[in-house]
């Protein structure tokens, strides 16, 4: 077995938890040859993680693993610590989700890759330090010899995980397993990070086992494919064969949910395979000439003061109308989840207007405000954190009514509840349970509800779906899209998924660093961008098509280079 | 999709009913053997101070000289003091006070800092700052020196002693309890409320303090801990509660010549409560602690 770096046959992993055992990972057998990299996909609680720890023999302690995972000829299953120390950070590496925690604050990155080095190799400090600095060149950090005395928090996240990759190569591992490697960064960033990881696993004939729920990334850096369902694998093979053609019931699911970016080109094919409908523009129907429900006017947010102060948001416009849904798109510490807070009436502009439902915010006080905020909805990102633990899920659903029709009997408020569960289709049943029994697409189906409750005329949601899997995801926007249908309240949508933006919200507003980069309809701005930054954005997100995006990671390269000569 | 719509139990998942944690909590709790042993420790050492005397009466208002420093016999089961009260009997006498002033001090002190801290964790800005850096000159002071300085000014009753206790203790309950209350504020669900245009009292009210319950009651439970240690100590000085009443720590004090005269029997059994009760109350907290945690923050 000298052309595979990674067999594992019949690997099982199971927990022993207080309610039982649990088997995590069953009857799992796949390879990985030099330079080769097989992804391995599934949604969360697949087991895709575990597979890639016990590769590692990383195991937490109330797991055992059964079967057998060979790592260049070195069996992991049942190895001694000693050797398993051996084998990581040489013969096998791992680069995981966020850089963030990946690296240690207090020590300079190039010490902690000299560290990696000596580990294995007995070199002098001072040969380990300069191919430290090596490294770093070699994973794309501009100035490699002053970065390598940078602290971690010196670093942009991209940059610390281009430490991390180097640290993870530092031995010339045969094996790299890169768990979610770009799941915590931007698109953009994580564009590079795919192209760097790319290079190395073609110079160095390395082979990469990547664990993420993706499937843009599977379709721009996987050679071939094993889809995770539920412990087991389902499917494997080819990329091209597993997105393109998959077998399986479950991998076509999977791919049917995930949210495709439209591209001028595959609006073009789309077209040319319907019937020539006409177009149908709503640039400027009526609703557009009403007052906005929700109108931020030249919002600036500064936090902090003097020399230290941090512009969240310069001067920004927004406006939503009834009716319509707006998303709010950008990258990370662009403010688009401040600007949606400022809408709320959670942050305090610095300067500038306010105006809901047609009120100045600055003009209302107590009870007035208080009633004009009745007319809000809210969801916000995490599942976890938006339910209270301590209540029931029909009390969660129920505290608006509480703040804001306090005459409402138990029966009518009761009643309103079952009537709102109804309408994001979650059995009735739910009320009684506590919120952490349901999973995380019940809870944002939950918040949803509450903010349903009280019929808002703007629904506010920050991220709604960003945690959740894409099945779920596409459940939680079925309905949302629904609801809004029959109901008519406005939406204020962000998120920095934009193929989501796009399949859901009719204007977009692009934001970067603080200031409004572009807005429009999506079917203008997100298909024939103006500015360069919404163009780099597009060219950047990875759709599930191999072929295709084979062809987008060429230009969008070219385009790059283009710009930089 | 289907598949969300309404996802079964999973099999073999136990069916939990109750909406709060408590029940998991209790379930986790039972399972930590040395917390459930300091449990049984307190009821215990609580039925031998408030109903022992009844099953086992003793004079502790008058002296008996004639009586004066027996050891241990039928009569006696622990033999008597150099004023000639029964010390098994003195024993649960002392008691009631260490427990009354401890137990009553540490729920004085764990209200004053959840107050304390809540308001300060909520409100923010200044008045944080203000409220905080009162709490760190006052850690700054140790505690003895003031119960000194007070105790030698006064000479305080029972009332008095849970008072001033309890008051020079709340310091460390209100930094945790801020911290509590600065994560909790920001949670996604307080944000909807206040979003929608919800209270600041029912923010309070309906999410920060029950979501802190947990933190509050192990708390209050190190805190009574403390404050029994601490009652002994002010006694033991010679300034707790006056003669003839006494707690544990004032029965050290009257015990220490005796030490040297071969009476332990004056010694060893309230230190041996002290450190009994105050290792109960240190294993319950713990207990508590760790049974709270697994509910999680899910």
């Amino acid at each position: 077995m000298t052309d595979t770096i990674l067999q594992t046959t019949d690997l099982g992993v199971s927990f022993s938890t207080e309610s039982g055992t649990v088997d995590a990972v069953r009857g799992v057998s796949l390879s990985v040859a030099p330079g080769e990299t097989l992804a391995l996909v599934g949604e969360s609680g697949s087991g895709k993680s575990t597979v890639a720890l016990a590769a590692m023999g990383l195991l937490s302690g109330n797991a055992t693993a059964s079967g057998s995972a060979v790592v260049a000829g070195h069996e992991v299953v049942g190895a001694t610590e000693p050797a398993l120390r051996g084998l990581r950070g040489k013969t096998v590496s791992m680069v995981f989700q966020e850089p963030a925690t990946a690296l240690d604050p207090l020590t300079r990155v190039g010490e902690q890759i000299a560290e990696v080095i000596r580990n294995h190799r007995s070199v002098p400090a001072a040969a380990a330090r300069s191919e430290a600095v090596e490294l770093l060149g070699k994973v794309g950090i501009p100035d490699p010899s002053t970065r390598a005395r940078a602290f971690p928090f010196e670093l942009s996240g991209g940059q610390r995980q281009r430490v991390v990759i180097a640290m993870a190569i530092a031995n010339n591992p045969a094996l790299l397993i890169a768990d979610e490697p770009t799941t915590a960064l931007d698109v953009t960033v994580q564009a590079e990070i795919l192209e760097l990881l790319r290079a190395l696993a073609v110079d160095s004939g390395t082979g990469v086992l990547l664990v993420t729920h993706n499937m843009g990334v599977v379709a721009d850096f996987a050679d071939r494919v094993a889809v995770m369902l539920q412990g087991e694998i389902v499917e494997t093979g080819p990329v091209e064969d597993v997105l393109l053609r998959p077998q399986h019931e479950y991998t076509k699911r999977l791919l049917a949910a995930v949210p495709r970016l439209d591209t001028p080109e595959s609006v073009a094919a789309r077209d040319r395979a319907a019937a020539p409908v006409v177009q149908v523009v709503e640039e400027t129907d009526g609703r557009l000439g009403s007052a906005p429900v929700v109108d931020l006017r030249d919002v600036s947010v500064t936090f902090g003061r003097g020399a230290r102060a941090v512009h969240a948001l310069s001067g920004i416009d927004i406006a939503v109308h009834a009716g319509e849904t707006v998303g709010l798109v950008g990258e990370s510490g662009s403010g688009k989840s401040t600007a949606a807070r400022v809408a709320l009436g959670l942050i305090k502009p610095t300067a500038g207007a306010v105006h809901l439902f047609g009120e100045d915010l600055r003009r209302t006080r107590g009870r007035d405000r208080r009633a004009l905020r009745s007319g809000i909805g809210v969801v916000l990102q995490d599942p976890v954190a938006s339910l209270d633990a301590r209540m029931s899920v029909g009390e969660c659903i129920a505290e608006p009514l509480a703040v804001h029709r306090r005459g409402m009997s138990t029966g009518e408020r009761r009643k309103r509840v079952d009537g709102v569960l109804d309408a994001v289709r979650l059995p009735r049943a739910l009320a009684n349970r506590a919120p952490r029994e349901l999973s995380g697409g019940q809870r944002q189906r939950v918040s949803l509800a509450r903010a349903l409750v009280l019929d808002p005329r703007l629904l506010v949601a920050d991220e709604p779906t960003s945690a959740l899997d894409v099945s779920v995801q596409e459940a939680v926007l079925e309905v949302l899209t629904e609801l809004q249908g029959e109901l008519g309240f406005a939406c204020l949508f962000v998120s920095h998924d934009l193929a989501v933006v796009q399949h859901f919200a009719e204007r977009v507003v692009v934001m970067r660093r603080g200031v409004i980069e572009e807005q429009g309809t999506t079917g203008t701005t997100l298909l024939h961008p103006t500015t360069d930054y919404t163009r780099r954005l597009l060219a950047a997100v990875p759709v599930p098509d191999p072929v295709l995006q084979r062809q987008r990671r060429a230009e969008r390269l070219a385009t790059l280079a283009a710009v930089e000569s | 999709m289907t598949t969300v719509q309404m996802a079964p139990e999973a099999p073999g998942a136990p069916v939990t009913v109750a909406a709060t944690g408590f029940r998991l909590a209790a379930r986790r709790f039972s399972h930590n053997t040395l917390a459930v042993i300091g449990l049984a420790v307190i009821v215990v050492i609580v039925l031998f101070c408030f109903v022992g005397p009844f099953l086992y009466p003793t004079d502790q208002t008058h002296t008996q000289l004639s009586q004066a420093n027996l050891g241990p016999s039928a009569a006696h089961w622990l033999g008597t003091d150099a004023v000639g009260h029964d010390v098994l009997g003195r024993l649960m006498y002392g008691g009631k006070v260490s427990l009354m002033v401890g137990i009553a001090a540490g729920i004085l002190a764990t209200v004053v800092g959840t107050l304390w801290g809540s308001v300060a964790g909520y409100v923010g800005g200044w008045v944080d700052a203000v409220m905080m850096r009162i709490v760190d000159a006052g850690i700054a002071i140790p505690a003895l020196f003031i119960l000194l300085v007070i105790s030698a000014i006064t000479t305080p009753g029972v009332g008095g002693l849970i008072v001033i206790l309890g008051l020079v203790s709340w310091l460390v309950p209100s930094r945790l309890i801020r911290a509590e209350t600065l994560t909790l504020k920001n949670r996604d669900y307080v944000l909807t409320l206040r979003a929608i245009g919800g209270s600041h009292a029912r923010a309070i009210g309906k999410h920060l303090l029950p979501n802190s319950v947990s933190t509050i009651v192990v708390a209050a439970t190190f805190q009574v801990a403390d404050a029994i240690l601490l009652v002994a100590y002010v006694s033991y000085l010679g300034l707790g509660v006056q003669a003839p009443a006494t707690d544990w720590g004032g029965m050290l004090s009257a015990g220490l010549t005796a030490a040297y005269s071969g009476r332990w029997w004056l010694i060893v059994p309230p230190g041996l409560a002290v450190i009994l009760v105050v290792c109960a109350f240190n294993a319950v907290g713990d207990g508590l602690r760790d049974a709270f945690d697994v509910r999680g923050r899910g």
